[in-house]
């Protein structure tokens, strides 16, 4: 069984438990057929990760380039409602995505989006230091 | 074109879970792609890292239909996918829009998937095939394929007392596509996506066949920090050693020119360490000769655009 756990820092969440349980003979569908669009998201690849991707909301701007660039489809895309709406640079046109957390339970670690935030925004740090 | 906040909000059609190495260039290319129509899209992928990492049994990850086949076919398996579409479309028995994509590697297209996909541009079919060029055949374990640079180190072009790497330039594929004569070619890179989401709406748009080249950085197979991908593709680029460019119906047009910030060609071999070899200097003769190649290249791609 996993069990989904918030954590205070930038809305990451985190499996409890890996356990992947492959299907036996008589639960695959006949023919070896995959029932389900991508269904590799039942495949966590969370555990892959040394460094880990901090975020620093104080820094960012919602640019959302790290969501275009995670190779991993792992920054999440927040509501749609900009906190910096009318600021200087800042587009006030409706529906635009935020940065909404990353899914820890697929990010690999690369650390691309800490390195191509342009506001420095994103920290990566060694996994030992978090007890989870 | 929608920006990057508008785009955060479109579906993801490839899943997180595949098993692509960490750091790696070709989903983040295949996301922009396809990014590039909001009409449904039906994906072959020709054998490759791509198709391999994303369609372990029992999972996969694409969202969008998606046709599995053998490393030199994926032009044809699409082409046949248009037909039939064409058919049923005639009959009436499908209404909506539909696009064709199609995704190879360099081995599958520069190499294995060439006359497939020659066939397929000749006969004019309605589809956009994307090659994901990351310079050999990474998945099988690093060989070389005829888009390796050269002098790079791969396991099948080895560095010893004789033979310092790859022994032949790279093969210029965008141009052998543009010989075809087709609607719209263009050569993109990763690390310049909104550049790649546009030449990808432009791919969907036209009628008949499109074609993308798309430098894509490989961890292992280039050997270099796997944060940096997006700066191995921005050098690639900023060397002239990957020009981006469009032909549209046979006029060349530059999308980018670094001028006099043109970087030599080492910046972004000792970025790698399967060039590790060229930085010994009984080797330098070899970084010459590749920096001839590339300078003649560029000169000569200039010219195509109007600009020599
Ligand atoms: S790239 Fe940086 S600034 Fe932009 S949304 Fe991501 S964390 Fe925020
Ligand atoms: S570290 Fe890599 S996989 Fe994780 S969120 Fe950043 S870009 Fe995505």
């Amino acid at each position: 069984m996993t069990e989904q756990l918030k954590e205070g820092n930038g809305g990451h969440t985190h499996q409890k438990e890996h356990k992947q349980k492959l299907k036996n003979w008589k639960e695959i569908p006949i023919g070896g057929k995959i029932l389900e669009a991508g269904n590799s998201k039942e495949y966590k690849t969370g555990d892959w990760r040394t460094f880990r991707p901090i975020h620093i909301p104080e820094k960012c701007t919602n640019c959302m380039i790290c969501w275009m660039i995670c190779p991993d489809s792992c920054v999440n895309v927040g509501g749609v409602d900009d906190p910096n709406k009318g600021k200087k640079g800042v587009s006030d046109k409706p529906n635009l995505g935020n940065f909404g957390g990353f899914d820890l339970d697929y990010c690999k670690g690369c650390g691309i989006c800490a390195e191509e935030c342009p506001f420095k925004a994103i920290e990566m740090k060694e996994e030992k230091e978090f007890k989870d | 074109m929608a920006n990057i906040r508008e785009l955060a909000l479109t579906n993801e059609r490839l899943a997180p879970g595949h098993r692509l190495c960490p750091g790696c260039g070709l989903s983040i290319i295949a996301r922009a792609v396809m990014r590039g129509t909001k009409d449904p899209i039906v994906v072959a992928t020709a054998t490759g890292c791509l198709e391999v990492s994303t369609t372990i049994y029992p999972y996969t990850a694409w969202n969008v239909p998606w046709i599995h086949n053998a490393f030199e076919n994926a032009a044809a398996t699409i082409s046949g996918a248009e037909a039939a579409y064409k058919v049923l479309k005639k009959k009436g028995k499908i209404n909506k829009e539909i696009k064709f994509l199609a995704f190879g590697g360099d081995g599958g297209t520069y190499d294995i998937g060439l006359q497939s996909l020659s066939g397929a541009l000749e006969r004019g079919h309605n589809f956009v095939y994307v090659c994901l060029d990351n310079e050999g055949y990474m998945n099988t374990g690093i060989q070389r394929s005829s888009s390796t640079p050269y002098g790079a180190w791969t396991n099948t072009s080895q560095v010893g007392k004789i033979h310092k790497g790859k022994e032949q330039f790279k093969k210029d594929l965008t141009a052998v596509v543009a010989a075809h004569h087709i609607p719209y070619v263009a050569q993109a890179s990763s690390h310049n996506y909104m550049d790649l989401v546009r030449k990808a709406e432009k791919a969907f748009a036209v009628k008949g066949p499109a074609f993308i080249n798309v430098l894509s950085p490989c961890v292992p197979g280039w050997k270099y920090p796997m944060q940096l991908t997006q700066k191995l593709a921005k050098m690639a680029v900023d060397t002239c050693f990957w020009p981006l460019f469009e032909v549209e119906n046979d006029k060349w047009i530059l999308n980018y020119d670094p001028g006099d910030n043109k970087k030599p060609i080492i910046e972004w071999l000792k970025m790698q360490k399967r060039f590790r070899h060229l930085m010994k200097p009984e080797n330098t003769h070899i970084v010459e000769q590749l920096q001839k190649n590339v300078d003649f290249r560029w000169e000569n791609l200039k010219k195509l655009c109007g600009k020599g």
